[in-house]
This record gives structure tokens, sequence and C-alpha cells, in this order.
């Protein structure tokens, strides 16, 4: 029992990481992959992460002031985060992030 | 090119006809290398307006899932225009997110619909063919 104990602690204290499915348009800044993998932690963090590896998907993802474009859309698992907590939403380990590109035109 | 089913050509030109007089909008979804939509996924317009669309991001995340269940990928937006004729306007442009999409416009503006579908790469418009495939 004790072995088995040992290991499912070891398991569960490895870390999963977050998967983020890209939208077409950035694949080409990931050397075309339709998933990565980043550390968990707030929306923001793990955008500035896949900044920093890619750093092509900056214009796409942040403004020159930092924040995250409002043109892109963000979701954690089925849910948008401007529901949420925005950048500040936490990402869990194991959790799946959607960039989607925001959808909009008209005569305006 | 861009091809539909005679179903999913009926199905956005009723849809801009319920939805009117706010644009109506929604996703178009199938094979990228051929331009071929299989799918149509009706989209809430979030602006609800009459001048300008917003695909509803929840739809847009549950289109863009059930797409991928199916093999396909979204491929395009169709948006309506209801009273003018079917060509981008300088918001649409401005606002087109990928250079691979067809971006097609259903036009109520005359008595018939109007379908007419576009690429938009850096600012720059080029018409494109659309077929409607016989049911």
């Amino acid at each position: 029992m004790g072995i088995f104990l040992t290991r499912f602690l070891i398991f569960r204290s490895v870390p999963v990481p977050v998967s983020i499915r890209l939208p077409t348009v950035l694949r080409p800044h990931a050397a075309g992959q339709s998933v990565v993998d980043a550390s968990a932690g707030t929306v923001g963090e793990i955008v500035a992460e896949l900044v920093g590896r890619f750093p092509g998907m900056k214009g796409n993802l942040l403004t020159d002031s930092g924040e995250l474009q409002r043109f892109v859309n963000i979701y954690v698992n089925e849910e948008d985060i401007r529901y949420l907590d925005k950048a500040a939403t936490v990402v869990a380990d194991g959790a799946e992030l959607t960039i989607l590109p925001a959808v909009a035109g008209g005569l305006a | 090119m861009l091809t539909l089913p005679r179903a999913v050509y009926e199905d956005l030109v009723a849809q801009a006809l319920d939805e009117a007089p706010l644009e109506c909008c929604g996703l178009l979804a199938g094979d990228p290398e051929t331009g071929e939509v299989a799918r149509y996924f009706r989209c809430s317009n979030s602006a609800a307006s009459a001048r300008v669309y917003t695909v509803d991001a929840r739809d847009q995340l549950r289109a863009t899932r059930s797409a991928e269940d199916d093999g396909l990928e979204v491929i395009g937006v169709l948006h309506s225009h209801t009273h003018t004729p079917p060509y981008p306007s300088q918001t649409d442009i401005d606002a087109a997110p990928d250079p691979t999409w067809h971006y097609a416009i259903i036009s109520l503006a005359d008595a018939e619909p109007s379908l007419r579908s576009f690429r938009i790469d850096n600012a720059v418009v080029v018409e494109e063919r659309v077929i409607v495939r016989p049911a």
C-alpha cells in the first residue's frame, strides 16, 4: 500500500501543462503548431510566456502597453475570460486555453 | 473560390431575412485547401446592430469546436448587409483577422438576396467566385 500511495503522490505532484490552442493566423509564428504547452498561471502570465517564446505573436496578442488586445478572444476551457477575471483569470494545471481572433465588421 | 451546398446557402439567406433589419453573422466550416463549405454555424451578432456585427465569442468557440469534431476548420465568416451592396466596408477590411479566410457577404439591398465572397489580405480585397452546389 505504501508504494502505491507514494507513486500516487509523485504522480499528483508532477505539474500538467496548460494546452494552448492557437488559431490559424498565429500558427506560422509557432512553427506551424496548432497546440503548444505552457505552465499554469494567470492568463496574463501565460500570454507573456507565449510571447516570450514566440515573439512574432506579440502584436496579435498584446497592445503596446502590454494589455491583451481587445480583438482577440481567449477562453479557459469553455469560458470566455471576459466573463471570468480577464487577464487575471487563473488557469489551472491541465486546463485548456483557446485563442481565437474576434470576428467583427460592418458599416460603422 | 468558395463553394456552398444549396442547404447552407438557403440557411444563411433565411437567417439574414429573419434577423433583418439587424445584421446577421455566422461561421463557415469546411476544407481550407479547397474552400468547400460543409457546415454553416449561425452565430449571434453580439453588437445587435443594423450597421455592425460582432460574432458572439461563445458561439464562435462552439462553432470552432463542433467543426473540429467533424474534421473541418472554420474557413470564413458570413455577414449580412441589409441596405447596401455586398462589398466589404472599411470596417470589414480593417477588422479582417485572417488572410486565409473567406469573407462572404449576403446583401438584402435588392429584391433578390445577393451573395459575394472576398479574400482580404493586408487590406487588399480580392473578390472570389462563389458556387452554390445544387441540392
